[in-house]
C-alpha cells in the first residue's frame, strides 16, 4: 500500500466523480476513461497484468469509444434542464447506493476472512489463465460468446428495423 | 570482438551507469534506454519524412524538395523550425482542453509502443510476460485521442473525419490482433522477445522465420493490411483526406500541434512496421545463418526501413478506398481469411513435422482465397445508385 496506490486511487476515484458531476456529457465519459485507466493501474499494481491490459485494451479502447459514440448518435451533449447534474429524487438513490455498498461491502469482508492465511499475491501467469479458461471454465467462456454473439445479432436487427420503419 | 559490436549500446549504457552509486543504478538504466528511444525513433520519423517525399515524387515524376540541402536531406530541419515558429490558431467555438490534450495524448500513447520492441540481442527496454498484449494495448489507445482531437474542433469536418478514422480502426484492430495470435499460438508465449528468439534458429542456413511458412505469409499479409489501416495510412487514408476531407481530424491544428499529430502518425508507422519485423520477420535475427556476424541492431533498423518503403512504395501506387469499400473489406474479406488462417496453423501443427503440412496448409489456404474473392465480386449488382439521407 505504498504511495503508488494512493496517487492511483485518487486518480481513480477524481475521474469517477469527474464523470458524473461535469455539466459536457463528452467531458463526463472522457472522464470515465480516465477512470478506466486507473482501474487498469490498479490492477497492475495487484501483478494481474494479463488483467490490467486487457482492461486498457477493452474499456479504454472500445467501449469507451462506444459511449461516445452513443452519446453523439443520441442526443445533443447538454445537461437537462431541471436541477442540472443534481437529479431531484436524490435521497431515493443515495439510499438504494447506500444499500448496494453495504451488500458489496459484506460479501468482500466475508470472503476476506477465509483468504487471511495466504501472505504473498498469487502471481498468475497468462498460461495458467489460458488453461483455466480452455479446461475448467470453458462453459461460462462458451456462454459469454454466445451472449456477444446475441449482442451483435440484435443490435443490427434493431438498427435494421428501424431503417425499415422509415422507409415505409 | 563480434559480440562486442552486438551489444555495443549494453556496454554503453552499463559503462554511463558505473559512474553512479548502485542504488541508483538500474532506475538510471532505465533512464538511459528511453532517452535512446527518444533519440532514435523521432530521428527515423526524419528520416522518414524525407524518403517519403523524395520517394513518391519521384513515383509522380517530379522531383521532391531538392532546396534544403544536398537532395534535400536537410527538409526535416525546416519543417521542424517552420512548425515552431508558426501561430497557434485555436478556434472560439473549441473545447479548449480537450483540444490542448488530444496532441498530447497521442504521442505520449504512440511512444509507449516502443517500450515492448526488442530492437536487438538483449535490448529491450521493458521485458515482460505479456508485452505483445501492452502494445495492443497502447495502440487501441490512440483511438481515444482521434476522437478527442475531432469532436474538440467543433467542425463538422473534423467531426466527420474523426468518426470514420475511429471505425475504420475499430474495424481493423480484429484482423490486427488475431493475425498476431496466430504467432502467439505458434510460439506458445505473448512475450516479443521469446518471439523473437523463436524464430533465431536456422535449417540448411535459411531463417525459421515464420513468413517462411504458409500461415505466417497469409498472416503478414492480413498483419500489412490491418497495420495499414490502423495508422490511417494509404490505401487507406480517406480520415485525412486532402481531397475529401480538408485535412480531416487535424484541420483546426496548427504549428507545433499539428506537427505532433504529423509525429505521431509516423512513429505509429514504425511502430507497427517494428512489431511485424518482430512477430513475421524474425526480429533482430539475420536472414541467413552465414550473416550472424553483423549486429543484431542493425538487422532489426533494416528489416523495419524495408517495410516503411514498402509503406511509402504502396501510398504512392494504389487509390484511396472508399469507406463503405474499406469497411466491407476489413468485416467481409480479412477478418474470415484470419479465423481460417488459425485453423489452419492448427492443421499445421498438429500434423508433425515433414512435407505434407506445407502442402496441406498452402491449398487450404489458397483455395479458400480464391473461393472467398471470387464469391466477393461476383455478387455486385453495379445499377442504379440509390441515395438515403440523413434526417
Amino acid at each position: 500500500m505504498g504511495i503508488a496506490f494512493w496517487i492511483v486511487a485518487a486518480l481513480t476515484i477524481a475521474g469517477s466523480l469527474a464523470a458524473v458531476l461535469f455539466r459536457n456529457l463528452v467531458h463526463c465519459a472522457l472522464a470515465l476513461t480516465v477512470a478506466f485507466a486507473g482501474l487498469a493501474l490498479l490492477f497492475l499494481q495487484l501483478d494481474a497484468q494479463f488483467a490490467g491490459f486487457v482492461q486498457i485494451l477493452v474499456y479504454v479502447g472500445a467501449v469507451a469509444i462506444l459511449v461516445v459514440f452513443a452519446i453523439l448518435l443520441t442526443r445533443s451533449s447538454e445537461t437537462p434542464k431541471d436541477g442540472g447534474v443534481f437529479s431531484t429524487t436524490w435521497l431515493a438513490g443515495l439510499v438504494i447506493a447506500a444499500a448496494i455498498f453495504a451488500v458489496l461491502g459484506w460479501a468482500l469482508l466475508q470472503s476476506l476472512a477465509g483468504l487471511a492465511q495466504q501472505s504473498a499475491t498469487p502471481s498468475v501467469t497468462v498460461q495458467q489463465i489460458g488453461n483455466a479458461l480452455m479446461g475448467r471454465y470453458v462453459l461460462p467462456l462458451e456462454i459469454v460468446a454466445s451472449l456477444l454473439t446475441a449482442a451483435l445479432i440484435g443490435a443490427v436487427i434493431v438498427a435494421l428495423h428501424e431503417k425499415k420503419q422509415e422507409a415505409e | 570482438m563480434i559480440e562486442k559490436a552486438d551489444q555495443i549500446f549494453i556496454l554503453l549504457r552499463n559503462w554511463l551507469v558505473s559512474f553512479l552509486p548502485p542504488a541508483w543504478q538500474t532506475a538510471a538504466g532505465v533512464v538511459l534506454g528511453v532517452i535512446g528511444i527518444i533519440a532514435v525513433f523521432p530521428g527515423l520519423f526524419a528520416i522518414t519524412t524525407v524518403l517519403e517525399r523524395k520517394g513518391i515524387g519521384r513515383m509522380q515524376n517530379r522531383l521532391g524538395p531538392n532546396r534544403v540541402g544536398p537532395f534535400g536531406i536537410l527538409q526535416p530541419i525546416a519543417d521542424a523550425i517552420k512548425s515552431l515558429t508558426k501561430e497557434d490558431v485555436i478556434p472560439t467555438n473549441a473545447d479548449g482542453v480537450v483540444h490542448f490534450l488530444a496532441p498530447v495524448y497521442l504521442v505520449v500513447v504512440a511512444f509507449m509502443g516502443f517500450a515492448v520492441l526488442p530492437v536487438g540481442r538483449n535490448m529491450v527496454l521493458v521485458d515482460m510476460d505479456a508485452s505483445l498484449l501492452f502494445y495492443f494495448a497502447m495502440g487501441a489507445s490512440t483511438e481515444v485521442s482521434i476522437f478527442m482531437a475531432g469532436w474538440s474542433s467543433r467542425n463538422k469536418y473534423s467531426l466527420l473525419g474523426a468518426m470514420r478514422a475511429v471505425a475504420q480502426m475499430i474495424s481493423y484492430e480484429v484482423p490486427l490482433l488475431l493475425s498476431s495470435v496466430v504467432i502467439v499460438m505458434m510460439t506458445g508465449s505473448l512475450s516479443l522477445v521469446k518471439i523473437v528468439e523463436a524464430q533465431n534458429q536456422y535449417t540448411w542456413g535459411l531463417p525459421h522465420w515464420y513468413i517462411f511458412t504458409p500461415w505466417g505469409f497469409a498472416g503478414f499479409i492480413m498483419y500489412a493490411i490491418a497495420g495499414t489501416a490502423e495508422t490511417n495510412r494509404s490505401p487507406f487514408d480517406l480520415p485525412e483526406g486532402e481531397s475529401e476531407l480538408v485535412a480531416g481530424y487535424f484541420t483546426e491544428y496548427s504549428g507545433f500541434k499539428f506537427a505532433l499529430f504529423f509525429l505521431a502518425e509516423y512513429l505509429g508507422m514504425l511502430s507497427i512496421s517494428g512489431l511485424g519485423t518482430t512477430l513475421f520477420l524474425g526480429g533482430w535475427s539475420a536472414p541467413l545463418a552465414a550473416l550472424t556476424w553483423v549486429p543484431s541492431w542493425f538487422w532489426f533498423f533494416s528489416k523495419v526501413m524495408l517495410s516503411i518503403v514498402v509503406f511509402i512504395w504502396i501510398r504512392g501506387t494504389l487509390p484511396r478506398l472508399r469507406q463503405d469499400q474499406l469497411m466491407n473489406f476489413a468485416w467481409k474479406f480479412v477478418i474470415p481469411m484470419t479465423l481460417l488462417n488459425l485453423f489452419v496453423a492448427a492443421i499445421w501443427r498438429f500434423m508433425g513435422e515433414g512435407w505434407l503440412r506445407w502442402i496441406v496448409s498452402s491449398s487450404i489456404l489458397i483455395v479458400v482465397y480464391i473461393a472467398v474473392a471470387r464469391a466477393g465480386m461476383r455478387r455486385k449488382h453495379f445499377g442504379p445508385r440509390s441515395y438515403r439521407y440523413a434526417d
